[in-house]
């Protein structure tokens, strides 16, 4: 929330700096003396562990990016030059592989936080829509990145993944050829890639930037989903919060080191050790596990919908999985905020969670028989959940009691508690 | 136009593949790998210096007949974790040589040195042959692909450096392949060449002999189609093909190809030990800073009315 500055500045320097450019203040304002609503559980601190990803991500890329090359004669070996020549070079790359798997692991759950506790809705809409947009941003620098190493996914996935945009009518074949760079994934492609992967996540960093304004204005949301009204609903960010996400954040940290020293092919494929080959196709084509949601959906289309073929449908279907996260604030109508108080939304959004992972169980799994059947009916009710249950809850469901205020569900914890059980 | 052709064909196939994915793409069955304990499993787990020494001895002697292993120097062989390291230089060797170089390491050296490396060009121009240098990359049996897929029948040997990474449980896997050819069962006829092994990636249904299909082509009922594939590998281990310097080691099919493994784990791999060694390290100071912060926590956030 806005709030008045509470920046003293006590030295000379900071005195002379806050006339010119007040850089401190800003950041005593946001980080410091920022109150946030003294009830944010653990999954607000997903937040904290993204911004620690996105700068490992970007301090790791960059030192591979000294030492690789972007060349399809060149790419394979020089990814090996640095597991095996380059100093620590196996810890920068191991650490940008399992990275980008953390960085998904963690906007995912970010994500579903929101849902279920409707942080997406007024006066928070912008704050929701940025972070689609850095979402969309991640799965094209993830896509790309994984391009790089040029081994048979990479040539494959790049492949398959660029071909869908030819279903687009009319202009697709442009559009492909635009991609490509060529008539065929080939250097062009590999050169292009590697320059948007090296400029997008600081397009990222920008817009994150910009998320955190957006949230800094309406201040967090917090999981009882009530408005702060009073000082007493707040503590300041620091140290209550930094210390929380600090925790949160080196936890983390653990699950990731375990990756990364000790089992850090675990998410990736064997056949990327595989240099590109454009005359021999893997057996399967899988995308990174991350994206597996997404595959299943554009694999579920298997069927002709009238003049719509099954592959532009299925590229159809894909996209819309993510536009319909943009208009998320206006699909769910109901006026309160978060599902605690609402029981009917809590059953539609855990099954929401199962139809997610099982959409990427199917993602990995082939196109055939039952996994088609149980990939469609996922993909049904992901759109239906959006488009069909959320609108209908918010009119339908009679929701539970709201505190009145969040210093009185904080206090009042045992007593609210039993009265829930009682009304339940 | 011909080469455009054939690469549109190329994405259309793998569209097919990826989109609709029939189930010949998957090919049978195979038999699921023989699960073995490695020195090297686990966080603590380390390479087996004299199985690394022993599997080194047989790729030498039998893999790279065939098999490139290009991404991997002689120097390699002398670095941390490696067969042939040395901590300290053997008796016999001049105080000013450092042994834990890998370059200077005599082991390494004389290893090096019995292979010719082409080298050049020289001050008139001229390529010519040099003994190995530590430096040097491990040679090619062939002097290109295409002289290599002719010498094995059309077959290409694939590159070692990294094949235990690109296999599916990578080190049980070679182990498995390496010991599992088998004569092929009674269904199916294998082609002059070609070998049977219930471990490789293959079709078997194609081969199935005409008397056990229908006139459709399809199998008879009840006829099974055997798991595994043919490959253009003869089995290339027999016991007592090597003679290993330590009278106590088994010179069987089963040793040999657990010692290659362990040595095709290393190439893969080099750096595993230092990744563990770090990993422990790295771990328990996450571990300790993540009790610090949690204690911090609970003490800062008992002063808040909450």
């Amino acid at each position: 929330m806005s709030h008045e500055s509470t920046y003293r500045p006590g030295s000379f320097v900071e005195r002379w700096l806050d006339k010119r450019l007040p850089l401190v203040r800003l950041a005593h304002d946001s980080f410091v003396d920022f109150p946030t609503p003294k009830n944010l559980n653990y999954w607000w601190t997903f937040g904290g562990i993204l911004s620690i990803f996105l700068v490992i991500q970007i301090i790791t890329g960059v030192v591979l990016a000294m030492h690789y090359t972007p060349h399809v004669t060149m790419a394979f070996d020089s990814v090996e030059h640095i597991m095996r020549d380059v100093n620590y070079g196996w810890l920068m790359r191991y650490m940008h592989s399992n990275g980008a798997s953390m960085f998904f692991i963690a906007v995912y759950v970010h994500m579903f936080r929101g849902l279920y506790y409707g942080s997406y809705k007024e006066p928070r809409e912008m704050l929701w829509i940025l972070g689609v947009v850095i979402f969309v941003l991640m799965m094209a620098t993830a896509f790309m990145g994984y391009v790089l190493p040029w081994g048979q996914m990479s040539f494959w996935g790049a492949t398959v993944i660029t071909n869908l945009f030819s279903a687009v009518p009319v202009i697709g074949d442009s559009i492909v050829q635009l991609l490509w760079g060529g008539p065929s994934v080939d250097n062009p492609t590999l050169n292009r890639f590697y320059s948007l992967h090296y400029l997008l996540p600081f397009a990222i960093f920008g817009v994150v930037i910009l998320h955190i304004w957006a949230l800094h204005i309406p201040g967090n949301n917090n999981p009882t989903g009530v408005e702060v009204k009073t000082k007493k609903d707040t503590l300041p960010f620091h140290p209550y919060y930094t210390v929380k996400d600090g925790f949160a954040i080196v936890a983390f940290l653990v699950l990731f080191a375990a990756f990364v020293f000790f089992n850090p092919d675990a998410l990736g494929h064997p056949d990327n050790y595989k240099e590109a080959n454009p005359l021999s196709t893997p057996a399967h084509i899988v995308p990174e596990w991350y994206f597996l949601p997404f595959y299943a959906m554009l694999r579920a289309i298997t069927f002709d919908f009238f003049f719509i073929s099954s592959k532009l449908g299925g590229v159809i279907v894909m996209f819309s999985s993510i536009i319909v996260l943009f208009f998320l604030p206006w699909l769910d109508t109901s006026k309160v905020r978060s599902m605690r108080y609402r029981p009917v939304s809590q059953l539609w959004f855990l099954i929401f969670v199962v139809a997610s992972v099982a959409l990427g169980y199917l993602g990995g799994k082939p196109a055939e028989g039952t996994y088609v059947v149980l990939a469609q009916i996922a993909t049904a009710y992901y759109f239906a959940f959006f488009l069909i249950i959320l609108p209908l809850l918010g009119l339908l469901e009679k929701p539970k009691p709201l505190p009145k205020s969040i210093s009185e569900s904080v206090l009042k914890k045992p007593d609210l508690s039993s009265a829930n059980a009682a009304s339940e | 136009m011909e080469r455009m052709k054939i690469r549109c064909t190329l994405i259309i196939a793998a569209l097919v593949f990826a989109s609709s994915a029939p189930a010949i793409a998957a090919g049978g069955k195979t038999t699921p790998a023989i699960h073995n304990h490695w020195h090297f499993d686990g966080p603590f787990g380390t390479y087996d210096k004299d199985a690394l020494q022993r599997g080194y001895q047989v790729y030498k002697t039998i893999c790279a007949s065939c098999h490139s292993m290009k991404q991997v120097s002689f120097r390699n062989l002398g670095q941390k974790g490696g067969p042939f390291y040395l901590a300290e230089c053997p008796a016999g060797v001049p105080e000013s040589v450092d042994c834990s170089n890998s370059n200077e390491n005599p082991i390494v050296k004389a290893i090096a040195g019995e292979y010719q490396v082409e080298d050049g060009p020289d001050d008139t121009g001229d390529m010519f042959m040099r003994a190995g240098l530590p430096s040097d990359r491990f040679p090619n049996p062939f002097a290109n692909d295409e002289q290599s897929r002719f010498a094995n029948n059309g077959a290409f040997p694939p590159d070692l450096s990294l094949i235990v990474k690109a296999r599916h449980h990578g080190p049980d896997y070679i182990y498995s392949l390496l010991t599992g050819f088998e004569d092929e069962p009674a269904t199916v006829t294998v082609a002059p060449g070609q070998y049977y092994n219930p471990y490789f990636t293959g079709d078997m249904s194609q081969l199935l002999k005409p008397e056990f299909l229908n006139e459709e082509g399809h199998p008879l009922h009840g006829v099974e189609i055997p798991p595994g594939g043919v490959l253009a590998m003869a089995p290339p281990l027999f016991d007592g093909i090597i003679d290993y310097a330590d009278e106590a080691t088994p010179e069987t099919v089963e040793q040999y190809a657990r010692d290659v493994s362990e040595f095709l784990t290393w190439a893969s791999e080099p750096k595993m030990e230092a990744r563990k060694k770090l990993g422990i390290m790295s771990l328990a100071y996450l571990l300790i800073l993540t009790g610090i912060l949690y204690w911090s926590y609970k003490e800062i956030w008992s002063k808040a009315d909450h």
